[in-house]
């Protein structure tokens, strides 16, 4: 999995460097987020504008992070969706569960505190 | 390639590296459909996804243990008429039992079926000689 990181001040920047997000890379993508949020990151931008495709074990991936950051009172925001990556969040209703930000400069300006992920909210 | 039939087969070794194969076959091959009234670069998404979950799918459920399984793909299409077939070695699965969950359910699986359901108008899942096969249809626009 090609990720490229970078620190923009409190927040993680990830850069997905990859067409597809399938089962053949769903697992690595899910453990790199575990890792990065137990070794104390705090907020995520994942920036998705180079995936062309995803499928349901990417979403998966997305899923897992986002929960494994809310129970460490961590956030997950994603940004740079194409549209038919986005059709599938849609689809799925899960453009409600997930902090999707236009632009990574929608996402950095935005206060994650204002938005914590919380598996458990109502 | 005319667009009244199309017949493809396609073996691949129980391995995800070869989900990008298949999927980019799927996609060519919406876009070289002749007289699709529909966005053709929706259908090459779609049928891109089905072929990926389905495979994935055969790949999950085969016998883990045994690298010289293989999952074997068939494609047919006949007056608008796109059935997909895909056959497993393993030991299958209660379709019936595979729902969809929720967006407050944050489930991470589940998924991949509901995919198929949504976009292919009937799939039906049943045992075969040596294994199972995931049948998908549907009537192109």
């Amino acid at each position: 999995m090609n990720i490229a990181m970078e620190k923009k001040a409190e927040k993680t920047l990830l850069r997905v460097r990859e067409e597809r997000l399938d089962a053949h890379n769903s697992s690595e993508l899910k453990a790199y987020l575990l890792q990065l949020l137990e070794n104390g990151a705090r907020a995520l931008i994942l920036d998705l504008s180079e995936v062309r495709f995803i499928d349901s074990s990417g979403l998966g991936a997305l899923l897992s992070g986002y929960k494994n950051a809310g129970l460490r009172r961590a956030s997950l925001a994603l940004t740079g969706l194409q549209p038919r990556v986005q059709s599938m969040f849609e689809l799925t209703r899960l453009q409600r569960v997930f902090e999707i930000h236009p632009t990574i400069e929608d996402a950095l300006a935005a206060d994650a505190e204002e938005s914590p992920n919380d598996p458990d909210r109502d | 390639m005319t667009q009244t039939e199309i017949n493809l087969e396609i073996v691949v070794p129980t391995h995800t590296r070869y989900l990008r194969l298949i999927g980019n076959i799927a996609e060519q091959l919406a876009r070289e459909l002749q007289d699709y009234a529909g966005d053709r670069e929706i259908l090459a998404y779609h049928l891109n996804l089905v072929l990926t979950e389905a495979i994935a799918n055969a790949i999950q459920h085969a016998d883990q243990d045994d690298a010289h399984k293989m999952v074997r793909v068939i494609i047919h299409l006949e007056d608008k008429n796109l059935c997909i077939q895909v056959y497993d070695q393993g030991k299958g699965f209660d379709l019936a039992e595979v729902s969809c969950p929720g967006p407050e359910e944050l489930c991470e699986r589940g998924r991949g079926i509901f995919f198929i359901r949504t976009i292919m108008d009937s799939v039906d899942y049943h045992k075969t000689e040596g294994g199972n096969v995931l049948e998908m249809r549907k009537k192109l626009a």
